[in-house]
């Protein structure tokens, strides 16, 4: 089973979600939704990778944090992410993000995302046996 | 929202009276009809905050009160440090001190008429807008700090701004007791290329017309004639906010437990005000609120620097500077007894009314000027902080229109270059980088801001002095 991404309504706000047949997936998928808050994820060309590590004293800490990771990222290298891999080993993610510089004109980059929150903040098994890992970010 | 379970004190306001773990009441201010568009969590959410320890008095939500994370959007929240009261950064927001700040100009409207494509051109050439762009600052570690001490003082120093600003910004421009080495430098990398940078979403800066002025005497005391043209910019701590925002979040979530502070929702993460990381978080958010400040008036001078070149015979003055997310340390009167509280304002704007000493001298007998942000193309107000603010709700009112719509919602219902087809159609030329951008932020998607002010006024926050109509509309 292939992951997918979806946003989910909140306010003034969006909520990304990822699912996966693993957890790792789950976090790639949430990222993906992450990035198609501000473009298509599909329009990032993933050249220039960046590595990421992360650690938390829970699961769904560490999707907060990985998201964030990603958002301090976009903010300093002014990049933009479309493909990642994600491996999580107890309190511990390590990750590699591939992207591209942002270039206005050609990504159109819509909104600004401010932060990852702790609002319907979830990572859990569904009943199906994938991994669902979810939260509203900031706008 | 469920109206029955609360009761009507008046027209404009609303009580739940304490039940549960409640401390004190929760008070929602609104007509009829918006306190019943208000989403059910606005209630939830601000009956938790009631909860908190050493909250006062109540818990308000305001009438342009929607779901945050933990407390509301457009709530206000006053707690007592000797009381054992917090501070919570989930209370404060992810844009510390983002706020709006309007000028005047001496420019009639037939004046910028017939050149406002030329000015939208070359205000949007100024001022770097949206995701990526950076702006032509560089500070270094030192001038970071500085920069974090000192607000918009600091930028006036260094060049970039009036010095005749600083009395008419909150705080005379430079919040106290920032410490910058509370500040990560996460949280620094991510502001060294930023200032002067506007950001994307709802934050604009506008060229607008004074279109209605209901309040000839306080318009004359804020300087505002009909037909003159204004600047009008809304925008907050950039991406050092943001930082600031997200780390002390974590930390203080993690952090509750060992306070024995219990939350009924994770995101209400607070500290005690005597504590080390309360203190910590004081002193890096006021920081943060002097990176805002700094923002703001460097943002105003870029603008400026263009309409000074387009129309030399200009006379701009700042009218005034409101900050709608933040915790201040103010004095108000509790029974009859002063106390100094921090007053938690997310999505709220401080309301001084007519007297207040903190009202800058010139502007003081008419109240506090406070500054609405409306959606792109349907203008902002001017309002002022009423008598009745102080006891109503620690002197804050509303802060804008508030959100009707979902930003996917809005992209499937409209499209961004007939957006900027139709307001141009208006009178409102749009420069914007992105136009999926500009349809999340279709007028249609935010709730009517003239509704949400007239509830204001209704409530006792703040009285309606201007209507001020954009022109000119530079979104991120």
């Amino acid at each position: 089973m292939a992951g997918r991404y979806e946003h989910f309504v909140h306010g003034a706000d969006i909520g990304v979600r990822g699912i996966g047949p693993t957890v790792e997936e789950a976090f790639v998928q949430a990222a993906r939704a992450l990035t198609a808050v501000m473009v298509d994820p599909d329009r990032v060309t993933p050249r220039e990778p960046v590595a990421i590590a992360a650690s938390a004293p829970d699961l769904e800490t560490l999707l907060v944090d990985w998201l964030n990771a990603l958002l301090f990222e976009t903010a300093t290298r002014h990049m933009l992410f479309g493909r990642f891999a994600v491996r999580i080993a107890g309190d511990r993610l390590e990750a590699t993000a591939w992207g591209e510089p942002i270039d206005p004109l050609r990504h159109q980059p819509a909104v600004e995302v401010k932060g990852a929150t702790m609002t319907e903040l979830a990572v859990r098994r569904l009943p199906d046996g994938s991994w669902l890992a979810q939260c509203v970010v900031d706008v | 929202m469920d109206t029955s379970r609360l009761v009507r004190v008046d027209e404009a306001t609303w009580k739940l009276e304490p039940e549960g773990a409640m401390r004190v009441p929760a008070i929602i201010y609104g007509t009829e009809e918006l306190v019943r568009e208000m989403d059910e969590k606005v209630l939830e959410q601000t009956r938790n905050v009631a909860c908190l320890p050493g909250i006062v008095k109540a818990a308000y939500a305001l009438p342009d009160a929607h779901w945050g994370y933990g407390f509301p959007i457009g709530g206000v929240a006053a707690f007592d440090a000797d009381a054992g009261g917090v501070v919570s950064a989930g209370g404060v927001g992810f844009d510390i001190s983002c706020g709006v700040r309007t000028v005047t100009t001496g420019l009639d409207r037939s004046e910028v008429a017939p050149v406002v494509e030329k000015l939208a051109d070359a205000l949007y050439a100024a001022v770097p807008v949206g995701l990526g762009r950076t702006g032509q600052i560089r500070l270094s570690d030192a001038e970071l700090d500085a920069m974090l001490e000192g607000g918009a003082r600091w930028a006036v120093a260094m060049g970039w701004g009036d010095p005749a600003d600083l009395e008419r910004i909150e705080e005379k421009g430079r919040m106290a007791g920032a410490d910058p080495s509370a500040v990560s430098k996460k949280a620094k990398e991510r502001q060294r290329a930023e200032m002067g940078t506007l950001g994307s979403g709802n934050h604009y800066l506008e060229i607008q017309v004074v279109d209605r002025i209901l309040d000839p005497e306080a318009a004359a005391v804020y300087g505002l004639v009909e037909d003159q043209v204004v600047i009008t910019i809304h925008c907050g701590s950039r991406g050092l906010g943001h930082q600031i925002g997200t780390e002390f979040l974590r930390e203080m979530a993690i952090a509750a437990q060992r306070y024995g502070i219990v939350l009924p929702d994770r995101e209400l993460a607070c500290a005690p005000l005597r504590s080390e990381l309360g203190q910590r978080y004081l002193g890096a958010m006021r920081a943060a609120i002097n990176c805002a400040l700094a923002n703001r008036e460097i943002i105003d001078h870029l603008a400026r620097g263009v309409l000074r070149r387009m129309f030399p015979q200009a006379k701009m003055a700042l009218l005034f500077d409101v900050s709608h997310n933040t915790c201040k340390l103010e004095r108000h009167r509790i029974d009859g007894e002063e106390k100094e509280l921090f007053v938690h304002r997310k999505g709220a704007t401080r309301a001084f009314g007519p007297g207040h000493p903190d009202v800058p001298e010139p502007l003081r007998k008419v109240g506090q000027p406070v500054l609405i942000g409306g959606s792109m193309g349907t203008g902002s107000w001017v309002l002022a902080g009423a008598p009745t603010s102080e006891e109503k709700s620690f002197a804050s009112a509303v802060h804008g229109a508030g959100r009707a719509m979902s930003r996917h919602e809005a992209t499937r219902q409209y499209r961004g270059d007939q957006i900027v087809a139709e307001l141009r159609e208006r009178g409102v030329v749009v420069r914007a980088p992105s136009m999926r951008g500009v349809a999340e932020e279709a007028p249609a998607a935010y709730k009517d801001v003239d509704a949400v002010v007239l509830a204001a006024e209704r409530a006792g926050l703040a009285r309606r002095v201007a209507y001020l109509r954009p022109i000119v509309c530079i979104k991120g």
